[in-house]
């Protein structure tokens, strides 16, 4: 088992020491990937720079640009946030069941799924109730969907010995289709001329923007769920379990834990948070399921959670920095005559340099735990 | 080049500032950087600029705004119909200046372009395909649009006089009301010529998908189409594919003949490059742009490709009488009676839609003798 | 109907031409992952491999006249890719899913971005070989019309089974991927034995993109690959790890795709999104009923990290 999960051991590390020592032991822990992370993607900058400036272009002028279109102003940051919302909640649908030591690469069509639910959900529950339960109810109703879709994944995995990569992605197919064969069938608002939707959600039922910002309530949303997933996984009965299921499925199950049940729960959880990032995009930006839900969040939301080290915390930063220089592309392209592929070619490099110096972690004795614990 | 690089660089110093200004305070967002001289226009394109196709097309038509004096035109390409385009929309208003935006793929219209419009309302948004209406959408945002089916019942023609099979074949990527229209026209062109024609049809429900494109054509060859044309982003492998198989094309969007010279029989092509220089001329002049705009082949939105080697005589002749006719008056390419592939009458005799019928820009039917369904 | 038409008959001859046309991206790309899997190693890149060497066999094409070139370069080219993954992933704690998830952004982007002037041009066309000249039809003789590199595939499956089992090098590989101490304790170097096949599978990738681009639908833009690449990977693991068995998934693959397409084609026009799924779904629904709980899959090789 490769997966990039934390050791086990982490877990079992004894209570011992001052709390300096503790301290100290912490901020190593933590610091290690920081550093790292940092350090990887300032060589993948470097890469970069070199195939930049074989084009005969500045790279400089282009790190000033991402830096402008990413991040300089309040605008730029809202437009990063604003793209990275959507893939906290598709990289969770990866992380979570590696924490079981699946690989899930079916987010996508879970999300489309659960725009679908969402929106067929709004049109009765926006007759009965105000805004707040409707979108409550809505949001239910597409982690349903999703979670029903890859909880399947999960099933058919421990019940029937299928590789859950392969049927994920089959499935994810098949969820799109559906999704499709829906807005332009029985689901089609007939005022939808040119771009077959749904029926449009009604405008006060819209999901706003946070309060002083331009970013929508989904960013929070997203937040708040991965920060909740981290609680689940660390300090939770079942999150350990499953790290221990991770590990070795067939020691769980001699050991007695109901590797079954955490598959299912694990997949269906995921497939929940990969639907309620449809329902955002349909609550908060399309306003109706349609076409446009397809934009490859579920993919991106793959590679974001690698570089997390499906690690839910982790997915925040890495989310926003994937943000940033989508929200940077356009800069680049417009001030430097570059295609869009750039970013890409950016985004490529630095994530496998980031990836290989994994090879990085335990290399350095500063960060080892187990130094300062003796230190102090 | 290296000019526009410094000019770039002069503006890029000029709104970093401004934003460093303003940024940091949320309610300001709105006072934003904007170029000192002249005008800027912002392309938004969902696809790549180069795809031969629909997105091609539109970046033709920017590369002619280009060529004006005191306008700069920024570009964006590949970008989703999703909170995407909103922030690319808002980056070129805010980075670069833009007050005249043409986000050009029909998905973007409701709601990211109503959204940001909303938010910018000294910003002019003009959008491809969408139906503006008075009272209902803002008057800073306009859509404009070709009557590009008078090019399909022209591609229809030069199809009726090619096909010996009487069956001519049609890729389509979705069942909507523009590309319904395309078929609808391409069959009833055909017809002009010989009544007995059919028009067999392929949704690939994509509007790129290129294996499934060429499987379209293959299973329309296979079953005696001989005439192919298509309506999806990137018409290249319909041509190639199509001529492979030995059949006759017209193509849609920009002119395709060097894929298929010996086959390709004409193509029905956008001219963006007079639609937008002139929404850029008013701009510059501080008129006032038009919100709803349409226009046809004699308004130079639209034009023909050159008729190719395999056009006979004979057609060439009906092909020019046509477009002279269309080329004078307001030509109906949709007269009553005309029944849908169901039965019903959707056009009763004596009326007639001419080219700029409101009703055209809602059909929902195949008419009688195309093979598929709306549905 | 008309003589030209061959109706319902069109079906069966679609889903006969279709497997033969579509299937052959999916034959490379996946028998070139086999080698790669069957070290041990997944390289679930191969989308972007795929597409760099369609990009990359079409500029040669154009530029050189010689889609042949166009597959050697692109062969090259998919290697170089192989080689980088392969690298990277003896690193120790460097995990190979991950990185072939980050090399296939990368490939992608490079080619969508070296690939921009190439879209324009028609390059020549791979020769194909008239198999249906006896047929007066010009249906089946169109369906017949098979390319090389089809058949090259078709060669290739059974010449990798038969190495698989019965040779020196097959054996190495076989051991190599059930078990790296294994293999160190015959004196091989697993290291070496995975960089090569990570490069070949590369190659073997590269070669399925130039058929994209060169052959059918032989075009290059940037939406000339429809996720066969990706779909490809996962096809190596539904065909367990066996060449014959990824040859025959291709084919059903590229049959059931054609399926679609042939319906509308025949007057079955609605539903046909779900006409489409029907490849995936197929391919489901033979997961399923062919996979057990309770024994492990059978053929999968032991040190590969995507399954247990």
């Amino acid at each position: 088992m490769t997966i990039g999960i934390d050791n086990l051991s982490e877990a079992a590390v004894p209570a011992a020491g001052s709390w300096a020592g503790h301290l100290a032991e912490w901020t190593a822990r933590r610091l290690e990937p920081v550093v790292i992370g940092l350090g990887a993607i300032l060589i993948g900058l470097v890469l970069f720079s070199l195939f930049i400036l074989a084009l005969g272009k500045s790279p400089l002028l282009l790190f000033q640009l991402m830096y402008t279109g990413g991040f300089a102003s309040w605008f730029s940051i809202q437009n990063s946030l604003s793209r990275a919302a959507p893939l906290l909640l598709t990289a969770l649908c990866v992380a979570l069941p590696a924490r079981l030591g699946l690989v899930v690469i079916g987010g996508e069509g879970a999300l489309a799924l659960g725009g679908v639910a969402a929106a067929a959900a709004a049109l009765p529950l926006a007759h009965l109730l105000p805004p707040v339960p409707t979108l409550a109810g809505i949001a239910l109703a597409a982690m349903l969907a999703g979670g029903i879709w890859i909880g399947c994944v999960g099933a058919l995995r421990h019940y029937r010995g299928v590789n859950e990569t392969i049927s994920s992605l089959l499935m994810s197919y098949i969820a799109i289709a559906v999704m499709n064969q829906l807005i332009e069938g029985p689901l089609r608002d007939p005022a939808s001329l040119n771009k077959p939707s749904t029926l449009p959600l009604p405008a006060d039922y819209l999901i706003g923007p946070l309060p002083g910002m331009d970013v929508h309530w989904g960013f929070a949303i997203g937040i708040a769920t991965c920060v909740l997933s981290y609680l689940l996984i660390e300090t939770t009965t079942w999150g350990f379990a499953a790290r221990v299921a991770g590990g070795n499925t067939r020691a769980a199950e001699v050991q007695g834990l109901p590797v079954g049940r955490l598959i299912v729960g694990f997949t269906a959880l995921a497939g929940a948070c990969a639907g309620l990032a449809g329902m955002i995009e349909v609550a908060a930006v399309q306003g109706s399921a349609n076409g446009s839900l397809i934009a490859g969040y579920g993919y991106t939301g793959i590679l974001v959670a690698f570089l997390a080290r499906h690690n839910p915390l982790a997915i925040i930063p890495v989310a926003i920095l994937i943000g940033g220089i989508d929200a940077s592309g356009g800069l680049i392209q417009r001030r430097m005559g570059l295609p869009d592929a750039t970013v890409l070619v950016l985004q490529g490099t630095l994530f496998v340099v980031i990836l290989a110096c994994e090879t990085l972690y335990g290399r350095f004795k500063p960060f080892n735990p187990d130094l300062w614990k003796r230190d102090l | 080049m290296f000019d526009r690089l410094s000019l770039n660089r002069r503006r890029f110093l000029k709104t970093t500032t401004a934003g460093l200004l303003f940024g940091a305070v949320p309610g300001l967002v709105s006072g934003r950087a904007r170029a000192a001289d002249g005008l800027t226009v912002g392309f938004v394109y969902v696809g790549p600029k180069d795809d031969y196709g629909y997105n091609q097309a539109h970046a033709e038509g920017a590369a002619a705004v280009k060529a004006l004096d005191g306008v700069t035109v920024v570009e964006e390409e590949n970008v989703p119909e999703t909170v995407d385009v909103q922030k690319t929309m808002e980056s070129m208003i805010n980075l670069d200046g833009a007050t005249l935006l043409f986000p050009t793929s029909f998905g973007y219209f409701d709601p990211h372009v109503l959204a940001v419009a909303a938010k910018y309302p000294d910003t002019q948004f003009r959008h491809c395909g969408g139906l503006w209406q008075a009272g209902k959408h803002p008057e800073n945002v306009g859509s404009y649009f070709g009557y590009i089916h008078q090019g399909q019942y022209l591609n229809g023609i030069a199809a009726g006089y090619a096909t010996k099979s009487k069956k001519i074949g049609f890729v389509a990527a979705k069942p909507i009301p523009q590309v319904l229209q395309n078929i609808n026209a391409f069959l009833l062109g055909a017809r002009s010529v010989d009544p007995a024609i059919t028009c067999q049809v392929i949704f690939t429900g994509e509007w790129s998908l290129a294996v499934k494109e060429a499987e379209a054509v293959n299973a329309l060859v296979d079953q005696g189409a001989d005439v192919i044309t298509c309506h999806v982003d990137s018409p290249k492998v319909v041509v190639q594919t199509a001529a492979g198989r030995g059949a006759f094309v017209c193509g849609y969007h920009a002119n395709q003949s060097p894929l298929a010279p010996d086959k390709y029989l004409t193509g029905a092509e956008w001219a963006w490059g007079n639609v937008y220089t002139d929404f850029a001329k008013k701009a510059l002049a501080g008129e006032k742009l038009g919100n709803f705009v349409r226009g046809g082949l004699k308004d130079g939105f639209v034009k023909m490709s050159p008729l190719g080697p395999a056009v006979s005589t004979e057609a060439r002749n009906t092909f020019e009488a046509t477009l002279a006719e269309i080329m004078k008056t307001k030509y109906s390419v949709f007269k009553g009676p005309l029944k849908d592939n169901k039965g019903n009458e959707v056009i009763a005799a004596g009326a007639a839609y001419s080219e700029d019928a409101i009703e055209l820009e809602s059909m929902a039917y195949l008419v009688d003798g195309v093979v598929g369904s709306a549905s | 109907m008309e003589s030209t038409a061959i109706g319902l008959w069109g079906i069966p001859l679609a889903i006969l031409a279709g497997a033969i046309r579509v299937s052959t991206p999916f034959i490379f790309v996946s028998l070139g992952e086999t080698i790669t899997e069957r070290s041990g190693r997944i390289n679930l890149g191969l989308e972007g491999t795929l597409v760099f060497g369609a990009m990359t066999a079409y500029a040669i094409a154009v530029v050189t006249g010689s889609p042949w070139l166009g597959v050697a370069g692109a062969m090259a080219a998919g290697a170089s890719f192989g080689l980088i993954h392969g690298f990277i992933c003896r690193w120790p704690k460097v995990n190979d899913i991950a990185i072939g998830i980050a090399m296939m952004q990368f490939g992608l982007g490079l080619a969508f971005f070296l690939g921009k002037p190439y879209i324009q041009p028609a390059a020549p066309h791979l020769p194909s070989i008239p198999f249906g000249f006896w047929s007066g039809l010009p249906q089946i003789q169109a369906a017949l019309d098979i390319n090389v590199l089809f058949l090259i595939g078709a060669a290739l499956t059974f010449a990798l089974r038969w190495v698989l089992a019965n040779t020196r090098i097959g054996l190495t590989l076989r051991v190599v991927g059930d078990s790296t101490d294994a293999a160190r304790a015959m004196g091989i170097d697993p290291h070496r034995v995975r960089l090569v096949a990570t490069a070949v599978g590369g190659a073997f990738a590269a070669v399925g993109g130039a058929y994209l681009s060169l052959y059918y639908p032989g075009a290059w833009n940037e939406g000339i690959s429809s996720g066969q690449g990706l779909m490809a990977v996962a096809l190596v693991i539904f065909a367990r790890w066996n060449p014959v068995g990824c040859f025959l998934a291709a084919l059903l693959f590229g049959g059931a795709g054609a399926l679609g397409p042939a319906l509308q084609s025949v007057g079955v026009t609605s539903g046909y999104y779900l006409f489409y799924a029907a490849p995936y779904a197929l391919t489901l629904v033979i997961m399923i009923a062919t996979s057990s709980p309770n024994r492990p899959v059978p053929g999968m090789p032991g040190a590969l990290s995507l399954t247990k």
